[in-house]
């Protein structure tokens, strides 16, 4: 705390002591009330109570006198589930599938425009940034139409790629239905969001080596050493922090993963399952089946899994790679 | 900062700049399709290979989007949203940012580490309880149980604490007071005219979010005359019968705002986007 806070906060109590309470004291509580007001309703409030409904059995159609306890049932049903599991092992596979290569990726991109490129670099920057302020339909849309089985642009690529000599006998005779086959459409999804969420890792990895000073990479590039043992040794060790948080924001958002299977598979087709998510499984519990309580009881699983992953991301990272 | 030549950063940077131009244009292919395919009949979008340049059809595209959708009410509705809880986030945000910027007052460091620890909590943990307390509310598939529960953002209170405590000089607020400025005005009248470009900032963040955001209204709009943009063009997508000409014209009409407010605005969103990364 800097020297300034301290003596208002000496002043202010001085002055408390002297006179009576005035506008002044107030005004703080009075601005800052409108945020926790909301907060206590449409925040704190709903997450204690879908604690209390992951221990009721309830149809919200017959209103809430239908409630009954039902202790941990909800939770052993889940548990038990073969669907839940299956979502288990989805969103863990959508998570490797869609995090690690965003990272492996977006942090040698960012190290590479840092160093490459000056002129015209909010430009670039830009651009890459542009998915992740799109809406995730309007995303889905056109994957969609690109990626579909007759006649869909990807294809119609691939097709004219199998005429190319040597290239072409890696490509498929046939055409893929990417979003309709259930070999294909994990790693399609996977794909947008990896597209999507590019852009975002970068700027992150940017902006956090603007802040790191030039004189270390200078003296490693004096003693020889080339710009991949640079980005090696002397890069990434230096933005560990920002790994760390960015890699936390990755676990946090994998696991709550929704729009982009939901959007882009459709619900009814059999291949549904091969996407469907945790955030899908209890969407689907909840508004599909009304069953609000075991859909509560999932959310519940969720954020615990949350808790032990980022957990082990700090453990992983210790005190210093964070940054603390 | 000026950059310091390097013996690598001199040699080709055209080279590096091909690379990245690439990947940068492999990230936004897409969209220069949603364009072009919205001024192409669906048979079109559909025949081999597929159209590479715009066509003729963005008005026939228009009316069959107008005809199978109430989609003027649609943008109607996802504008008033976004515009109502923008205006909400600029004035209670920037109202609890001073306050936590300016004043010392009891519990204010707990009241604080609230605001960022509710950051951390997952949104999707909410979506069933908050359901029902705007369903107990009566609020279901109104604009209001929309714009209500996102009306401050805790984000925006932690960016306007950080401009004002960086910006504001505390003589001038001092200032006003001795003048016998209640504290109500101080802020109005002193403080938040100085705070427009933290206040654009934010404006377009909230903006930009709620009008992209796709589980709110999934989960409380039910009609379609109250469906947000994208809502509306995802229930306009039937298996085997999608007019995909109408439909990529829906989307290219939604995205055209955003893309061009975000040309003129890219490097100060970055910015915004990122800060609370970068500065904890």
């Amino acid at each position: 705390m800097d020297t300034t806070t301290t003596t208002a906060i000496t002043a202010t109590a001085a002055a408390a002591k002297r006179r009576p309470l005035k506008a002044r004291d107030l005004a703080p509580y009075l601005f800052v009330s409108p945020f926790f007001l909301l907060f206590a309703i449409f925040g704190l409030f709903p997450l204690l109570f879908s604690i209390w409904l992951s221990v009721h059995e309830w149809d919200p159609a017959e209103g809430l006198q239908a409630m009954h306890f039902v202790g941990l049932e909800n939770f052993r049903f889940i548990l038990t589930d073969p669907w839940f599991h299956r979502a288990v092992g989805n969103t863990a596979w959508f998570a490797l599938a869609t995090a690690l290569p965003q990272h492996l990726v977006a942090l040698p991109l960012a190290a590479f425009i840092h160093e490459k490129i000056r002129r015209g670099r909010d430009l670039v920057v830009g651009a890459y940034f542009v998915p992740y302020i799109t809406s995730s339909v309007a995303i889905a849309l056109i994957f969609t139409t690109l990626l579909s089985r007759d006649y869909g642009a990807v294809n119609a690529l691939l097709v004219e790629l199998t005429r190319v000599p040597l290239l072409g006998s890696f490509m498929p005779g046939h055409p893929i239905d990417w979003l309709g086959d259930a070999h294909y459409a994990k790693p399609t999804v996977a794909f947008v969001v990896f597209w999507r969420y590019l852009g975002w890792n970068t700027v992150l990895y940017l902006s956090a080596l603007q802040a790191i000073s030039p004189d270390l990479n200078e003296a490693a590039t004096l003693d020889g050493a080339g710009a991949v043992r640079r980005f090696l040794y002397v890069t990434v060790p230096l933005l560990r922090p920002m790994i760390y948080f960015a890699v936390t924001l990755s676990i946090i958002g994998s696991l709550q993963l929704f729009e982009e299977p939901f959007i882009l598979v459709d619900i009814e087709q059999g291949v549904s399952q091969s996407v469907m998510t945790l955030a899908i499984f209890m969407y689907r519990l909840a508004f599909g089946e009304g069953d609000f309580g075991a859909a509560s009881a999932v959310s519940w699983l969720v954020f615990l899994m949350i808790v032990v992953l980022t957990w082990l991301n700090a453990r992983l990272f210790g005190r210093e790679g964070r940054g603390e | 900062m000026t950059p310091r030549p390097t013996r690598i950063a001199t040699t080709r940077p055209w080279l590096a700049w091909l690379v990245v131009a690439l990947g940068a244009l492999l990230l936004i292919a897409p969209f220069y399709f949603t364009f072009v395919f919205a001024t192409r009949p669906r048979t079109e979008i559909y025949s081999s290979p597929p159209p590479l340049w715009f066509g003729l059809s963005a008005r026939s595209n228009l009316a069959l989007l107008l005809e199978r959708l109430p989609y003027l009410r649609n943008l109607g509705m996802s504008l008033y949203v976004a515009a109502m809880t923008t205006a909400l986030n600029l004035l209670l945000c920037s109202l609890a940012g001073y306050a936590f910027a300016v004043y010392e007052f009891r519990g204010k460091k707990a009241l604080f580490a609230l605001v960022l620890g509710s950051m951390m909590l997952p949104a999707f943990l909410n979506m069933i309880p908050s359901f029902m307390v705007l369903d107990f509310l009566g609020w279901l598939d109104q604009p209001r149980g929309l714009y209500a529960p996102a009306a401050a953002s805790a984000l925006g209170i932690f960016m306007m604490r950080q401009y004002i405590a960086s910006a504001i000089p505390r003589d001038l607020i001092d200032a006003a007071r001795m003048d016998g400025c209640g504290e109500f005005r101080v802020f109005r009248s002193i403080v938040l005219p100085l705070l427009g470009p933290a206040l654009g900032t934010l404006g377009l963040i909230t903006f930009i979010t709620s009008w992209n955001n796709f589980v709110a209204p999934l989960v409380v709009m039910h009609s379609v005359e109250n469906y947000t943009v994208p809502l509306a063009l995802r229930s306009m997508q039937v298996p085997n019968n999608t007019e995909w000409g109408a439909l990529m014209m829906g989307s290219a009409i939604a995205m055209l705002p955003l893309l061009i407010a975000y040309f003129f605005s890219a490097r100060r969103l970055v910015a915004g986007l990122t800060s609370g990364a970068v500065k904890s």
